[in-house]
């Protein structure tokens, strides 16, 4: 995510955008970016670490953007998904 | 002076970065981003452009690009480096500047000619003007809004590292009205409009530009 000192000229975008869709009473949009991670099994904690380090490195820059790494289940590989029900929202 | 001038994959301006170096007297050096070498080049430039198509972040990827291993390196024992518009991003995100370029607070593509006050003439690429020299040369950018801390602000102010200044308003957005930084040793420089497209009365805005690359004969900073 953008430091929340940053000025995030995407999030005001969106922001401004809501309004004219008929959604009121949200003060603030802030956009930022998420990335998964995919690896087979339990993951060790070096692993986590090294995650870390890969948002360090290279997929955030700190100097304007915070990142925090979770672990989250996978819903397993993309073709065994359910499929959504058709007029429902995924 | 041998000048390497660094392909990308993106980059759009290394051609007219090419020109300006041979205009001002140099001899220009293609240098390719997948080599892990200078070509025994004096001086590089990062060129402008949208190399990796500004995945991620503008510079981000180009950051880990081989040949920016031994540009880094190089820039460490004073080599003259000069990161133009997606050049001064990567440097940015190689840390070889402070700081980081984002979104223009108006969130439209700039292209224009602008107005530049140089407040630093002491750098490897500023040193051909005289202090406080108004030039104009092209801007065009969408990401060209400086930011930093305000501790990074401040030792840049106080060590008077802003190299230029937008003049008649602020295009972008720029913290401080910042359109380029140098680091400490005045090696390295960023700057976000472009001089390589005003070296010629022929097109763009006039000549301004060129002392950029005619600094470097003069330069008080040499190659090691």
């Amino acid at each position: 995510m953008p430091k929340r000192e940053i000025l995030d000229p995407q999030g005001k975008a969106v922001l401004g955008a809501l309004p004219r869709l008929g959604f009121f009473g949200v003060t603030d949009v802030r956009q930022g970016k998420r990335f998964e991670l995919e690896i087979e099994g339990e993951p060790p904690e070096e692993m986590l670490e090294q995650a870390r380090r890969m948002a360090e490195t290279l997929l955030s820059n700190p100097v304007i953007e915070d990142f925090h790494v979770s672990l989250v289940d996978s819903v397993g590989p993309v073709e065994r998904r359910p499929e959504p029900v058709e007029g429902t929202t995924p | 002076m041998r000048v390497g001038v660094v392909t990308f994959p993106g980059s759009l301006d290394d051609v007219d970065a090419t020109r300006a170096v041979r205009i001002a007297g140099h001899e220009s050096v293609a240098l390719w981003h997948g080599d892990h070498d200078l070509r025994g080049v004096d001086a590089v430039i990062l060129p402008g452009g949208f190399s990796y198509g500004d995945y991620l972040r503008c510079g981000a990827i180009s950051r880990f690009a081989p040949v920016m291993t031994e540009v880094i390196d190089a820039a460490g024992r004073g080599m003259p480096v000069l990161g133009i518009c997606n050049g001064f991003q990567i440097l940015c995100e190689s840390h070889l500047l402070p700081g980081a370029l984002i979104r223009n607070d108006h969130r439209r593509f700039v292209c224009r000619d602008q107005r530049l006050r140089l407040d630093n003439t002491d750098t490897a690429w500023t040193s051909a003007y005289s202090p406080g020299a108004e030039i104009t040369v092209v801007l065009k950018n969408g990401e060209g809004s400086y930011v930093a801390d305000q501790p990074t602000l401040d030792r840049l102010e106080g060590e008077g590292r802003v190299v230029a200044r937008y003049l008649d308003g602020n295009p972008n957005g720029s913290l401080h009205d910042i359109a380029g930084i140098a680091n400490d040793e005045g090696n390295v420089v960023g700057l976000m409009p472009h001089p390589e497209h005003a070296v010629e009365d022929l097109c763009g805005p006039g000549a301004d530009g060129l002392g950029f690359f005619t600094s470097l004969l003069e330069s008080r900073v040499g190659a090691s």
